[in-house]
C-alpha cells in the first residue's frame, strides 16, 4: 500500500497485519480527523454558501435557490452598510493599538524583575479568562449611573459641574452615545486581543541572537539604530503573525458588541458577526444571515493566504 | 550618575508594567468589590466606589449559588468541556501522530490545511450548523454543543500535537520495533508516554477553548437549565430588566479565576502552536 513517496523501505513494511503496514496505517489514524472537519466544517461552509443564494428562514428552512438577491439585498440595506464599515473600523483601529501597546509590553516582560509570575497572570488575564465574563467587567464598568470612570472624573472635576471640561452632566453615557460606544467596544476588544499579541511578540523578540545586538553595541550602533535595524526587521513575521491573528479573532468575532451593546445605540456599533446572528438567528431570516457572515469571507481567505506564505518562506530558510 | 539612570529606568520598567496590569485585572478586581459589597452601598452614587462602605457581605454569592441556575452552568460547562476533551483526543492524537510521522509532501500540506480550516470562524458555520442541530433534534441539548466543539478544537490541536510529535527522535520507535513490537505498538506504548505534555496541554485547550466559547452555545441552548457558564452567566442573571450586578459580578469572577490559573500556566504552548515556523 506504500505509495511513491515512501520508496524507503521501512523496518518493518510489506508484511504484518494493518498495525505493520505504514500507508494503511497513516491513512487510518488520519481518516477520522478528516471525515470530521469534513462533515462539520466542510459542509455547513457549502451549505451557507447555499442559504446564501436561496429564500430559507428558520420557519421554511427548505432550500430554493434564488440566485444572488440576498447580496443584493444586502448590500442596499443602510445597517449593513454601516454593519460593514464598522467591521473595518473596529477590527484595523483595535489592531493597531494592540500590536503598538503588545510589543511595548513585550519588551518590558523580557526584562528581569520581581514579582513576575503576578504581572503575567495580571496581564493575561483578559484572555485566560472566558471573554463573554471579562467583558461582564466592562459592561458594570460602564454603566450609565454607577461607571467608576464617570465617579473618577467627576471627583478631579472634569464632569459633572458647570464649567467641567467634559460637560455638566453627571454621566459620559459610555454605551449610551454613537462615537463613544463605538471607542468603548475598540477598548474592551483591544484589551482582550492583547495578552495573546503579546506572549507572540514575547517568543519572536527572545527568539533573537543576543550575539547579533552585543556585535551591533560594540560597531557603535545606538539602541534606537539597534531596535531599527535589527529588532524590527527581525521580529517582522512574528509581529505579522500577532496582527493576522488579532484580525482574525476581532473581524470575525461578536462576544464584545453583543454584551456590551447588541449593536447600538441604533446599529453605530452593528458588526457583520452581530448582524449575522440578529438578521439569521433571531430575526430568522437564514438566507440573509448566510450572505451576510460570507461577506467576512474575502478578508479571511487573504489572511489565510498571508499565514500561508509566512509558513512557506520560513520552511525554505 | 549611571546608578542614578539605572533607578529611573527601573523605575520607569515598574511604571510600565503596573500600569499594564492595572488595564488588564481592573474589571475583575471590579467584580471582587461588587461580589461582596451590600446592594445599599453598591447603589448610592456619591459613596467611593472603590472602597467598602458598608461591611462587606455574602449575600451575593448565597443567592448566586442557591437561588440561580449557576451551579447548573458550572456542571453543563463540565460535562461538555469533557466529552469535547474525550473527543479531540481520540482525534487528534492519531492524526498528528500520521502527519508528523509520515509527513513527507502531502502530510505537511494536509496538516497546514487541517490548521487552516481553525480560520474558518464559528460565525460563517453557526447558521448552517443550528439546521444541522435541528435535523438531528438536538436543540436545547447538550450533545448540539459536544458534537460541534471540536470544529475549533480538533484543527488546532491535530496541528499543535504535530509539533509536539516532530520533537520526539524516530530512532527510539525503530528501536521499540526491532525489540518486537509492532508499528502502532510502538506508537501506543512508546510514543503516546513521551508525548504526555503535548497530550495535557491538549487536554487544557479542548476544555479552556470550550468553556470559553460563546456564539453555538447562545444559538443551540436558550433553556435557562441546560446553558454552559459562558452564556448563562450573561443571559440569566437578570431580573425583569435590570441586571441583578452582584450576584452577576460573583459569577463571572468564580467562573474566570481557576480556567484563568490554569490557562496561564499553558499560554506559552497555545501560542507556540500560531508560532510554530514563524519563529525557529
Amino acid at each position: 500500500m506504500s505509495g511513491p513517496a515512501h520508496a524507503a523501505p521501512s523496518p518493518a513494511g510489506g508484511y504484518g497485519g494493518i498495525a505493520d503496514r505504514e500507508g494503511a496505517l497513516a491513512k487510518l489514524l488520519i481518516a477520522p480527523a478528516v471525515v470530521y472537519i469534513a462533515a462539520m466544517i466542510g459542509a455547513p461552509f457549502v451549505l451557507a454558501i447555499l442559504y446564501s443564494l436561496s429564500d430559507a428562514t428558520t420557519g421554511d428552512p427548505a432550500l430554493r435557490l434564488v440566485g444572488f438577491r440576498n447580496y443584493r439585498e444586502a448590500l442596499t440595506d443602510p445597517v449593513f452598510r454601516l454593519a460593514l464599515r464598522n467591521t473595518f473600523v473596529f477590527t484595523l483601529v483595535s489592531q493597531t493599538i494592540v500590536v503598538v501597546l503588545s510589543r511595548l509590553l513585550a519588551t518590558a516582560l523580557l526584562k528581569q524583575f520581581r514579582g513576575k509570575w503576578l504581572v503575567r497572570f495580571l496581564i493575561l488575564l483578559p484572555w485566560t479568562a472566558p471573554i463573554s465574563l471579562g467583558t461582564i467587567g466592562w459592561l458594570w464598568m460602564f454603566d450609565s449611573i454607577f461607571s467608576p470612570i464617570d465617579w473618577v472624573l467627576r471627583y478631579v472635576g472634569l464632569l459633572g459641574t458647570k464649567h467641567a471640561l467634559l460637560g455638566f452632566q453627571t454621566n459620559l453615557y459610555w454605551l449610551g452615545v454613537p462615537g463613544l460606544s463605538m471607542a468603548s467596544v475598540i477598548m474592551v476588544q483591544a484589551w482582550r486581543i492583547l495578552p495573546l499579541a503579546t506572549v507572540i511578540q514575547l517568543a519572536g523578540l527572545s527568539s533573537i541572537p543576543k550575539d547579533l545586538l552585543e556585535a551591533a553595541e560594540v560597531d557603535g550602533a545606538t539602541p534606537w539604530r539597534r531596535t531599527l535595524m535589527i529588532t524590527i526587521p527581525l521580529t517582522l513575521p512574528i509581529t505579522s503573525i500577532a496582527f493576522l491573528f488579532g484580525v482574525v479573532f476581532t473581524f470575525t468575532d461578536l462576544v464584545v458588541v453583543y454584551v456590551l451593546t447588541r449593536g447600538g445605540p441604533v446599529h453605530t456599533t452593528q458588526v457583520l458577526s452581530s448582524w449575522t446572528f440578529f438578521k439569521g438567528i433571531e430575526a430568522g431570516d437564514l438566507a440573509q444571515g448566510a450572505a451576510i457572515s460570507l461577506f467576512m469571507f474575502p478578508v479571511l481567505a487573504a489572511v489565510a493566504i498571508f499565514i500561508l506564505r509566512m509558513a512557506r518562506r520560513t520552511e525554505v530558510v | 550618575m549611571a546608578s542614578l539612570g539605572k533607578i529611573a529606568r527601573r523605575g520607569g520598567l515598574y511604571t510600565l508594567l503596573g500600569g499594564f496590569a492595572f488595564f488588564g485585572a481592573f474589571p475583575f478586581y471590579w467584580m471582587v468589590i461588587a461580589t461582596f459589597k451590600r446592594d445599599h452601598d453598591l447603589f448610592s452614587p456619591l459613596n467611593n466606589p472603590f472602597l467598602f462602605n458598608e461591611p462587606p457581605t455574602l449575600d451575593h454569592l448565597r443567592l448566586l449559588f442557591f437561588e440561580t441556575h449557576f451551579t447548573g452552568y458550572l456542571l453543563n460547562t463540565l460535562l461538555v468541556g469533557l466529552a469535547v476533551v474525550a473527543i479531540t483526543l481520540v482525534t487528534a492524537v492519531p492524526a498528528a501522530y500520521a502527519l508528523a510521522r509520515w509527513a513527507r509532501g502531502w502530510g505537511e500540506t494536509l496538516g497546514i490545511g487541517i490548521f487552516l480550516t481553525y480560520l474558518v470562524p464559528p460565525t460563517i458555520l453557526f447558521i448552517p450548523l443550528s439546521r444541522f442541530a435541528s435535523f438531528f433534534g438536538l436543540q436545547e441539548s447538550l450533545w448540539s454543543l459536544i458534537l460541534v466543539y471540536p470544529t475549533f478544537t480538533i484543527p488546532f490541536c491535530t496541528w499543535l500535537l504535530m509539533g509536539f510529535f516532530k520533537t520526539i527522535p524516530k530512532d527510539i520507535e525503530e528501536q521499540a520495533m526491532i525489540d518486537g513490537l509492532s508499528r502502532f505498538g510502538a506508537m501506543t506504548r512508546v510514543v503516546l508516554p513521551l508525548g504526555i505534555s503535548g497530550i495535557l496541554t491538549v487536554v487544557v485547550f479542548a476544555f479552556t477553548l470550550s468553556m470559553h466559547e460563546f456564539i453555538y452555545a447562545l444559538t443551540f441552548i436558550s433553556v435557562s437549565a441546560k446553558k454552559t457558564v459562558s452564556i448563562g452567566v450573561p443571559t440569566e442573571l437578570v431580573r425583569g430588566d435590570v441586571f441583578q450586578w452582584g450576584p452577576l459580578m460573583a459569577g463571572a469572577l468564580v467562573a474566570s479565576i481557576p480556567v484563568a490559573v490554569v490557562y496561564t500556566f499553558f499560554l506559552d504552548r497555545f501560542v507556540a502552536g500560531f508560532t510554530m515556523g514563524a519563529v525557529k
